[in-house]
């Protein structure tokens, strides 16, 4: 497993030394959202009893881990493939699983990181509880690792950037977006309620929130076997393409 | 001394074109191999294949007996691969590059060599220097480090002269003679053919993805024997009436070609006894450039009914 501790040491200070652009801007971003909800939405609205700049912190924060995560391993990659520097970590003996475990512990690294920080500027605007704080640890692992694994797929898959910027803005950031973050679905029409239950980065948030306020949309049991599910899955084509070496080694 | 690196039967293709075209060829360990060929001629690809950075579709490749795709830990940890392309990762300074690069092959607390590798390349000034500020030159250097920081038992060199100076074509083949002399396996593909020459035992000749010819450089270029002696005589460079017919006048000079060196007092007697007086006289060797080409060009002809080209 040495070639994993190499990898991952190496793409944690990848990231790490242009922290400015992979934690800082990230964390100002969520700090904006927060500002101006939070302003132009009327303060004493409450949702599930809590209230609504309670509501909305715990989401911007998961949705900075997923945002990130996505992006740390998805960018890495495709950098390394478009300058060619992917051949470093090609011809080393390195296995795929290592490989994998490594971009994807990484991702969710750099996706706790930014979370951290986004709790750390936007707790002092509202009061938080931490009913279940089990679960917020939980599901900040299970998302970044999901979102990680995501990005995995994505990077392998494109060739171009704007292919990836495809994938991050038609895809990942609908479904953060989508998925609660600034609201409840329980104020969304029927219709779109049972669409948000097919998208697994509303059971991240959901689950992600019972841990602060010990109510959730959804049960957290079930979040969570949503977040593993979809983990599975995703780790598993990833898996699948680093074993083959799609798009990779020729 | 086993074999280094074997190639039985391997072949490449992509989509309709064939790279590699059922090679074959074992490199004896400590060797110091040559790999020529125009470029398209599959170079890059056998290497590539030997590395695990493409596969081959069919036949079995080896580094010190272990296969490639099965054991493909042993034989990447037995490789030390420089790359045709300038790359480098922008993120970190050439001690970094080198320490994580050590890392990956599994190999901790390396900085002895590390250090040793720095001197060697003449990088030294640069250790802490992000790579995005080196020059091309500079960056050859750390390609070539990289591929060396985990003491590899077979060095593969792809082009790795290529657009550098003579300064650093020195200072690499210096400390890779030295490799060589200490067991390392060397694999060079090179467009400098004097480079070849001057540096490699054997060489196989690739060309549209087979080898056209391989063995000892020696041989090559004595089976290939091209010598010709050149003069320019005194007094109007009028030939002896016993010589003409015999030689060819090119750029004012009288040239003759020689099937062995005993050829060439005969030669000199007929000059001495007309009473003519050499201005200029000169033995022309032949090169691996000589045999290059002609075994490219026979290669030439006899491949063209072959549609699938090679590339690399």
């Amino acid at each position: 497993m040495s070639g994993f501790r190499a990898l991952l040491h190496k793409e944690i200070l990848r990231f790490w030394k242009v922290g400015f652009q992979t934690v800082a801007a990230p964390v100002l971003t969520s700090l904006l959202y927060l500002l101006i909800f939070s302003s132009v939405l009327d303060t004493q609205t409450r949702i599930n009893g809590v209230r609504y700049m309670s509501f909305m912190i715990p989401g911007l924060i998961m949705m900075s881990v997923l945002q990130n995560a996505f992006a740390n391993s998805s960018s890495s990659l495709i950098q390394s493939k478009v300058t060619g520097s992917v051949i470093f970590v090609l011809l080393p003996p390195i296995g795929y699983v290592e490989f994998f475990t490594a971009y994807m512990t990484a991702a969710a690294l750099r996706g706790v990181m930014v979370g951290i920080g986004v709790f750390i500027v936007t707790c002092g605007f509202s009061p938080l509880e931490f009913a279940a704080p089990a679960w917020i640890l939980v599901f900040f692992v299970v998302g970044g690792a999901l979102m990680g694994a995501f990005g995995i797929v994505a990077g392998i898959w494109a060739d171009k950037f704007d292919q990836l910027a495809g994938f991050q803005n038609f895809l990942v950031m609908p479904l953060t977006m989508l998925s609660g973050v600034f609201y409840s679905i329980h104020s969304l029409p029927l219709f779109w309620q049972k669409v948000s239950h097919f998208n697994p980065v509303f059971y991240m948030i959901d689950g992600f929130r019972y841990g602060f306020f010990g109510v959730s949309d959804a049960a957290p049991e079930l979040s969570l076997a949503v977040g593993l599910a979809s983990l599975f899955v995703v780790a598993s084509i990833a898996l699948l393409m680093l074993r083959s070496g799609y798009k990779l080694r020729v | 001394m086993g074999t280094a690196v074997s190639f039985q039967n391997v072949r490449k293709t992509f989509g309709a074109l064939c790279a590699i075209d059922d090679i074959s060829l074992e490199i004896e360990e400590g060797e110091f191999f040559g790999l020529l060929g125009p470029n398209g001629a599959g170079k890059t690809t056998l290497i590539s294949c030997l590395a695990g950075l493409a596969r081959a579709d069919s036949g079995d490749i080896s580094v010190m007996g272990f296969d490639v795709v099965r054991d493909y830990r042993e034989t990447r940890r037995r490789l030390g691969v420089v790359p045709q392309e300038l790359v480098f990762d922008p993120f970190f300074t050439v001690r970094e590059t080198l320490r994580i690069q050590s890392g990956y092959f599994g190999v901790r607390k390396n900085d002895a060599w590390i250090n040793e590798l720095l001197e060697n390349l003449d990088l030294s000034q640069k250790a802490d220097v992000n790579l995005r500020s080196l020059s091309g030159g500079m960056k050859r250097r750390v390609l070539i480090a990289q591929a060396l920081v985990h003491k590899p038992q077979v060095i593969v060199l792809d082009e790795p002269t290529a657009g550098v100076d003579v300064e650093l074509r020195q200072i690499l083949w210096q400390f890779i003679r030295r490799l060589n002399r200490e067991g390392h396996t060397v694999i060079l593909t090179t467009h400098y053919l004097e480079e070849a020459e001057s540096l490699c035992e054997r060489i196989a000749m690739l060309n549209h993805g087979r080898i056209v010819a391989l063995d000892t450089t020696r041989n090559l270029l004595s089976e290939n024997a091209n010598r010709m002696l050149s003069m320019r005589l005194k007094n109007g460079n009028l030939l002896p009436e016993t010589l003409r017919g015999r030689a060819v006048l090119d750029k004012g000079a009288w040239v003759f070609r020689l099937n062995t060196l005993e050829d060439i007092e005969p030669l000199l007697a007929a000059v001495r006894e007309s009473a003519q007086v050499f201005e200029e006289l000169q033995l022309v060797q032949t090169d691996l450039e000589d045999v290059f080409v002609r075994v490219m060009h026979a290669n030439e002809g006899s491949g063209e009914g072959n549609p699938k080209r090679g590339l690399e």
